[in-house]
Order: structure tokens, then sequence, then C-alpha cells
């Protein structure tokens, strides 16, 4: 900072080179992460991607099979269960988990003690492991024999374990992910609830609006850029979603709770077909493209405003 | 604020918030007191605190899923990971908030890119590929796939955190004949250490709980790492809970008090990656 002060010009004649020189220099400190990115990601996609045009078994030779892939898997009906699943699993976290952050990170901003322990709580499900939560939710929770819809039998309740009965498979799933999941919305729509302009807040209440009013009026509107980066994040998500399907239920019972994922999981690893698996595989990066494609251009849109 | 929203309001308000509580804790209480039950006693009564604190299902458990060894595995592969993250991505990051023009725009847009991708996209040839070179039970290899899963994130992170550092600095010390590497290793490291520790703490609980990646790179028994041998502990059905609930909490412990510990910190960055965008 001393430099800058006797030496004004000197700085001003580097100034502008700086990013210039800066282009070939950059390039030893882009090496290491990027050759790394590269090596796991981009080549093994790259390789998917010629894999989906492709028929193999994992061990002998790959033969080209142009299109027959996707016919594969376009003419399998577990592929559209399995997408349908996908958008309903969609439509469940746009909805439950985001008005139900929402709510926790407003009425957070409501009180004023407790902030800290109501957020550590809320958070302490996110940091769980997904095979932990499964397990506790499967044994604890929704088991018959050893868990709270089996005590329920006490009081007359003859519930079956709903991850095994495929009207409800996919949403028993859907819970525990849930669960897992909503706090950490609420820790982030809280961040940027404390974000907003205190004055414009007291205003509102000074001029009598009520909590609802609040939230609606002035909260909500505030941190809309935030809402809408984690809905695009929530799609994204959704159409990736693994972990807790793989864990409890496998796709089953009878596919009812089968997402992508996992059907590309059990084309490449059950039935040994690399080939409707990749596709697959291509099917979800499609949505996810789409959605960062989107993604991009409302940053851009806020970046002009 | 308080008094202008009124006591209704504020009761109400807690009130919500205690509900809310008492759903994230309940599963969680149910773990604590079934880790403490014989099995026929949660068959009876899965609500009941336990008659006598059952300890030895904690001994078992150990023994049962070889938790020393396992909790050793993803000990090492969290260690090493988030060093090979730190190290690589400070070093992107600070490149990417320096540089400037469309190559390095590509870069961004690419490892955004990367983000939306499904494990699947690059998991089958990558299993295929590290089967063909000796690679599967590689500690140090998962590690490799681990840093290139994050990078982006942690990338993205802490390239804010470079932001934030006024060029005048780095410019000084150039000027005063310092090489790129000494401003960026004596100058600029100290001043974003809050962010690769942000970053070392949240990559780090998300790999000590990760499962499908390295369900499928660490195959053999002594090589798996705790949640994955968590995992393979009971069938569905034929289950001693009580064990399997003594084996969660012993996994989870780790990764609970960490959080606890450095919970500021950690809320804090989860935070700051995405509010804003």
């Amino acid at each position: 900072m001393s430099t800058a002060v006797v030496r004004p010009s000197v700085i001003r004649l580097h100034s502008r080179p700086f990013a210039v020189r800066f282009a070939n220099s950059a390039v030893p400190f882009l090496l290491p992460a990027l050759t790394i990115n590269a090596a796991i990601i981009l080549v093994p996609g790259l390789l998917t991607v010629a894999m989906a045009f492709c028929e193999w078994d994992g061990a002998s030779a790959p033969s080209f099979v142009g299109l027959d892939n996707f016919r594969i898997i376009f003419a399998d009906p577990v592929f559209f269960s399995a997408l349908f699943n996908n958008i309903k699993w969609t439509l469940i976290f746009l909805t439950i988990p985001i008005a139900m952050g929402l709510g926790a990170g407003s009425l957070l901003v409501v009180v004023k003690r407790g902030r800290n322990f109501f957020q550590v709580v809320y958070f302490l499900p996110v940091i769980i492991a997904t095979v932990v939560v499964a397990r506790v939710w499967q044994g604890m929770i929704y088991n018959p024999e050893s868990g709270l819809v089996g005590w329920l039998k006490v009081y007359g309740f003859n519930l079956a374990d709903p991850l095994t009965q495929p009207p409800t498979a996919l949403y028993a799933v859907a819970s525990v992910d849930l669960w897992h999941w909503w706090g950490f919305l609420a820790v982030i729509f809280f961040a940027a609830f404390r974000q907003v302009d205190a004055a414009q807040i007291e205003a509102a209440v000074i001029d009598g609006a009520g909590f609802i009013q609040l939230l609606r009026f002035v909260l909500i509107p505030a941190i809309r850029p935030t809402i809408t980066l984690m809905m695009i994040m929530t799609i994204i998500w959704s159409f990736l979603a693994f972990d807790f399907v793989y864990v409890l239920t496998q796709g089953g019972p009878a596919y009812a709770s089968e997402v992508l994922s996992t059907l590309s999981y059990r084309y490449a690893f059950y039935n040994y077909t690399m080939g409707p698996a990749a596709a697959v595989a291509l099917v979800i990066s499609f949505f996810g493209l789409i959605a960062t494609f989107f993604y991009v251009r409302i940053q851009q849109r806020e970046a002009i405003r | 604020m308080n008094q202008n929203l009124g006591r209704g309001t504020l009761l109400i308000a807690y009130l919500v918030l205690a509900i809310a509580a008492v759903i994230a804790l309940f599963p969680l209480s149910l773990m604590i007191i079934s880790s403490l039950k014989k099995s026929t006693e949660i068959v009876a009564n899965p609500l009941a605190l336990p008659s006598a604190l059952q300890w030895a299902n904690f001994s078992r458990a150990w023994t049962d899923a070889q938790l020393g060894r396992s909790l050793l595995n993803s000990a090492e592969t969290t260690g090493v990971a988030v060093i090979l993250i730190c190290s690589t991505c400070s070093m992107a990051a600070y490149a990417l908030a320096r540089g400037t023009g469309p190559r390095l725009r590509w870069i961004s847009a690419y490892l955004l890119g990367t983000t939306t991708l499904p494990i699947q996209l690059y998991l089958f040839p990558l299993y295929f590929i590290f089967a063909h070179l000796g690679l599967i039970d590689n500690v140090f290899a998962l590690s490799i796939v681990y840093t290139a899963v994050f990078s982006p994130f942690a990338i993205f992170l802490l390239r804010t955190y470079f932001l934030a550092i006024p060029k005048e600095l780095e410019e000084a010390a150039i000027i005063d004949g310092a090489t790129r590497w000494q401003v960026f290793r004596q100058v600029l490291l100290p001043l974003v250490s809050p962010g690769i520790l942000t970053v070392a703490i949240i990559s780090g609980l998300n790999i000590w709980n990760e499962f499908l990646i390295s369900s499928t790179f660490l195959q053999s028994h002594d090589q798996q790492t705790a949640v994955v041998r968590f995992y393979t502990l009971g069938g569905q059905y034929s289950s001693d809970w009580g064990e399997i609930m003594a084996a969660a909490i012993i996994i989870v412990a780790p990764a609970v008090g960490f959080f606890l510990l450095m919970q500021r910190r950690f809320i804090q960055g989860m935070a700051a990656g995405s509010v804003k965008g």
C-alpha cells in the first residue's frame, strides 16, 4: 500500500497490462485443478457420450450401434415411469421444502432470541450421512416391527411399511430426503432475509403490516434472486436424485420408486448394458444443461439490472 | 420490531419454530434411544426409554462393522482429498479471480456445467478405467475423484475471497520484485485462509458422508469407508436395530461434533455460496 502512495504513476503504468500478462502466467495456477477435473469428469464423460451410441457389456470390445440404445430406453416402460417419478420429485421439492425453508427462515428474522439454536437444530439432519439417515427412517420409523409404524398397531392402525407399497414408495423416500434437506434451505433463506434493509422492515411494521404481509410484500420480494437460484438448483438436484432411492428401495418395489439415475445404475451394474446406461445418463445431463442455461440467463439479467 | 409485531405473533413464531425443531430432532432422538436398547425392547415399544442401558450394542457394532478400520479409511480418504482440494482449487480460484478473457470465461462455464452433470455420466467409464489400471481399493485414487467432484464448488467459493482482496496489494508486491508464486503463497494465501478453512470443512464433511462414489471404488472389506461398511450391516428385516443405531452414532458423532464446533463458519460458508448466487 505504501508503494501505491509513493509511486502512483508507476502503478497506473503497470495496471493496464496486468491482466494481459496474467493470461499467460495463469496457466500453471489452473493446471493442477483442471488436469484432475478433465481426467475424472471430462474424459470419462465424453467416453459415456460415445458409449451411448455403442453396444458394450463392460468386457468385450464395444461396437457402434447408432441410436439403438435410445430406441431401447424409449421402448422400456420403466424409463418413462422413472422420468415421471423425477418430475414428481421435482414438484415435491419445489414446493414443500422451499415453503418450509421460507417459513422457518422468516420466523427466525422475527424472533431475536434462540436464532442460533434453531439454525443449528435445523441444520443437524443436513450434515448426517445419507446412508445413516436412510437406516434410521427405515428401522425406527417405517419398519412395521421395530419402527413407529409398527408401534401404531397398538392403537389399531395396521399399516404396512410404506417403502414396500408401490403407491407410497416414492413418497416415503421423498419424505426422508425432505427431512434431511429442508433445514439447508431454512438456513440459506434466513441468511438472505438478514441482508434485507432493516429500515424497510421497520417501516412496514410501523405501517401496521402483520407477519404475513411483511413476508409477502417485503421479505420475499427482497430475496427473489436467492429463491430463484434455489429453485433452479432444486430442479437440477431433483434430476440427479440417487442416494436415498438407492439405499431405501433400490427403485422398487416393481420399479415404483425408480428414478432416472437409479435406472442408469441398474442398466450398468446389474444388467451390464453400458449403452442404455450411458443413454439414460445423457438424458439426465440434458435436463441439467437446460436448467444451467436458464440459470446463466437469469444471472445475466440480474447483472444488467 | 419484536414489540411492534405484537406478543401474539412472537408467541406463534416460537411455537412454529419449536414444532420444526421437534420434527428435526425426533428421528435423531429415536436413533439415540434405540442405540441403548435391546432389540426386543425396540420391537415392544420403539418410543420407550431403555430399561437398562445396553452399552454392549456399541462394542458389538464396533467389532461387527470393523469400525476401527473403516473409520480410519474414511479419515484417510477425507484427509487426502481435502488437502488436494484446498491446494489445487485455491490456485485455480486465484487465476480465475485475477485473469480476464474468453478462455477463462469458458473454463468457468465448463466448471459450472460439471456441477449439473449426474455422477453416472462419468462413473461408469471411470470405474472400468480404474479397474484396468488396478486403482480399485486405492484410497489415493478415490481422493482424486473427490477432488474433481468438489473442485467447482471450491473454486467458485474461493474465487469470491480472492476478488475481495484489492489488486493494488499484489501489484505493489510485484513491483517490489516478488514473483507471481511468491505473491500467491506469502501475500494472498494468508488473506484467504478463512475461505480455505470453509472449503475444507464443507467438502470434508461431504466426503466423510459420501456413499455412491466410495462404494464403487473401494470394494474389499479392509478398504471400505465407515459409511459403506455401515450400509452392509444387517439386512432389511433380520436386523439388530440396537446395534445398527449404535454403529450409526459412532459414524455420525465425529461429523456432528465437528459441525457443532465449527457451526458458525459452516453455516456462513454454505450461505455465502448460495445467497446472491
